[in-house]
């Protein structure tokens, strides 16, 4: 590329041109907001409006149509914490944050860092920990939904074999949420293997060769060095899986539908069955609201406490 | 003893992976057995015969489905690579006044859930009259916060040298844009391109609301459908459908899982 001399290039827009129209002035704002145009689009009619929208809503009974028709105040938000169905809701959606979120996170650590040994053939592995990443939430479930099949499913004929008797895992109120959790833990496994096995490999090699020459054991280097240097990445992977724990639909939609009564009734799948099935939207953009205002402070309460503890470099 | 750790480390290895696998292995097995044989609870199909596939294809217009996924799948891929990487280009190349506020709001849309504007947006995708049509599909995931973030953070790392170079040579910003920065971004393009494929392939909720008859359907919903049909009698064939719409994402994973990997990575840590 021919290289000139910058200032005997009249091209160049120099702060010192003596008259510069407003046209010219606000050059890169357009063609900026040229660029950004079809985000800002988009983002304004599928984020923006549905927001505010969903917040206008929640304060109106609505029709069949999903019009507002009656100004009700906080009533369907008063309606709503009175209801038992809907606290059920929220203490099935907390407790499948509580079974699934954790574990995700441990197992996953626990695979990555068995994978991130320096073995023959230890991609083939890494393929197969990752491979859940690749199977949908409609294939999974229905997969799962056999394995859990009380007569067929292989999972009964497992444990009968070690004398337990069946367990109905869908269909019993004591399993059907630990049943769903499984197999959301099962699918959240790949992702959250891939990135903590890439924040594994981040890590300084350096600072493991110096440690071990002062004689330093393998869980040593785990607690001292693995876990603080990964902090960040694991951070991440939680904030993450806990925003995906919330807006859990797919699998309750196929395992449960929602039931045994109501156990599995996470609160998206409620909002689905208000909005979609009873088209009630008034009161379902209420328990999106709630929902969301719920994400957010658990994400905030995620930062203020858990952040602390991460080392960043 | 080095032997023998290594000889421990291959068994929890195999162990492990043959414990995580095995949900899609058994799909697979299962998907291969005859009426009686899923009944008797057999782990090993007597034969590979593909009745159950034929069926499954018959039984609903599942190929129509899997033509909708893939091209929904792609549109939308396609079309969210041009628009993230047009926005993540303004924050990166273009110094405007505003820009770290509109950057802020771009990001600020990660923490607000899709699930939180179904309701509105199924209303304005029904107005559009987008129902059934590959619009509603694809046009609302075209712009997103984690795609622009990811590209912007490569997009950083291209040197400030080459921008300058090129604007004394006169080149505009669209050509900067094309013929250097889209080259030499191939990676993120390609890991956000995976990343896009497989999450729309696998969406749900979303293609659930806003297709109604059945040649809009994506593989998905087939699959729900399938299963309602079929539920009681027919594992066999629910089976097929399950192994026959896991197949491509499986096969987009394991050949990108290094670049996805790779490129994931790189957009979290820098």
């Amino acid at each position: 590329m021919a290289m000139e001399n910058p200032t005997s290039t009249g091209k160049v827009p120099s702060l010192n041109m003596p008259y510069r129209t407003f046209w010219e002035k606000t050059r890169p704002i357009q063609v900026a907001i040229l660029f950004l145009l079809p985000s800002l689009i988009l983002f304004s009619v599928f984020v923006f409006y549905p927001l505010f929208r969903t917040i206008y809503l929640s304060f109106f009974l609505t029709n069949q149509k999903g019009l507002p028709t009656v100004f009700v105040g906080f009533d369907n938000f008063i309606q709503l914490f009175q209801s038992a169905d809907f606290l059920q809701s929220i203490e099935a959606t907390f407790l499948f944050v509580l079974y699934t979120v954790p574990a995700s996170v441990v197992i996953s650590l626990f695979l990555a860092l068995l994978a991130n040994e320096k073995l023959k053939g230890i991609h083939f592995f890494r393929t197969i920990f990752a491979s859940s990443l690749g199977v949908s939430v409609a294939a999974a479930s229905v997969t799962w939904l056999f394995i859990f099949n009380p007569t067929m499913g292989v999972l009964n004929r497992m444990i009968s074999f070690f004398g337990i008797p069946e367990i109905n895992w869908l269909a019993d109120p004591h399993w059907a949420l630990l049943a769903v959790s499984i197999t959301t833990i099962w699918l959240n496994l790949g992702f959250s293997f891939l990135i903590i096995l890439g924040g594994l490999q981040n890590i300084d090699q350096s600072l493991y060769e110096s440690s071990s020459i002062d004689g330093a054991g393998y869980f040593y280097q785990l607690r001292r060095i693995t876990i603080p240097m990964l902090s960040p990445t694991l951070f991440f992977i939680m904030t993450v899986s806990l925003i995906n724990a919330f807006q859990t639909f797919g699998q309750i939609d196929l395992l449960t539908g929602g039931g045994p009564g109501q156990t599995t009734n996470l609160m998206v799948y409620a909002i689905y069955k208000d909005a979609f099935v009873n088209f009630n939207f008034g009161k379902a953009s209420a328990e999106v609201v709630i929902l969301f205002l719920l994400i957010l402070i658990v994400t905030l309460l995620q930062f203020k406490f858990v952040e602390k503890k991460v080392h960043y470099q | 003893m080095m032997a023998i750790k290594r000889g421990s480390l291959y068994v929890v290895l195999i162990l492990i992976a043959l414990l995580l696998f095995f949900p899609i292995i058994y799909a697979f097995l299962v998907s291969f057995m005859s009426t009686k044989e899923v009944l008797m609870g057999h782990l090993i199909p007597k034969s590979f015969s593909l009745t159950n596939y034929i069926d499954a294809f018959q039984a609903l217009p599942l190929l129509h489905s899997l033509i909708n996924s893939m091209l929904v799948s792609i549109i939308t891929t396609i079309g969210q690579i041009i628009v993230c990487s047009l926005a993540a280009y303004a924050f990166v190349f273009i110094e405007f006044r505003g820009r770290q506020f509109l950057f802020f709001l771009f990001v600020s849309t990660m923490m607000i859930p899709w699930e939180a504007s179904i309701i509105p947006n199924f209303v304005t995708v029904q107005k559009l009259g987008w129902i059934n049509h590959y619009a509603a599909l694809t046009i609302p995931f075209f712009a997103t916060a984690f795609g622009t973030f990811l590209l912007r953070q490569h997009f950083k790392t291209i040197p400030k040298e080459l921008h300058e170079a090129s604007r004394m040579a006169g080149l505009g910003h669209l050509t900067f844009f094309l013929k250097v920065v889209m080259p030499v971004s191939k990676t993120s393009l390609v890991t956000l391109g995976i990343y896009c494929f497989l999450t729309t392939w696998n969406s749900y909720l979303w293609p659930l609301l806003v297709t109604t008859d059945e040649r809009s359907r994506t593989a998905q919903i087939g699959l729900r459908q399938l299963h309602a049909q079929e539920n009681v009698t027919q594992w066999g064939v629910v089976m097929a459908g399950v192994v026959i719409v896991a197949i491509p994402t499986l096969l987009v994973l394991f050949l990108g899982q290094k670049h996805l990997q790779k490129g994931l990575m790189d957009g979290a840590v820098k």
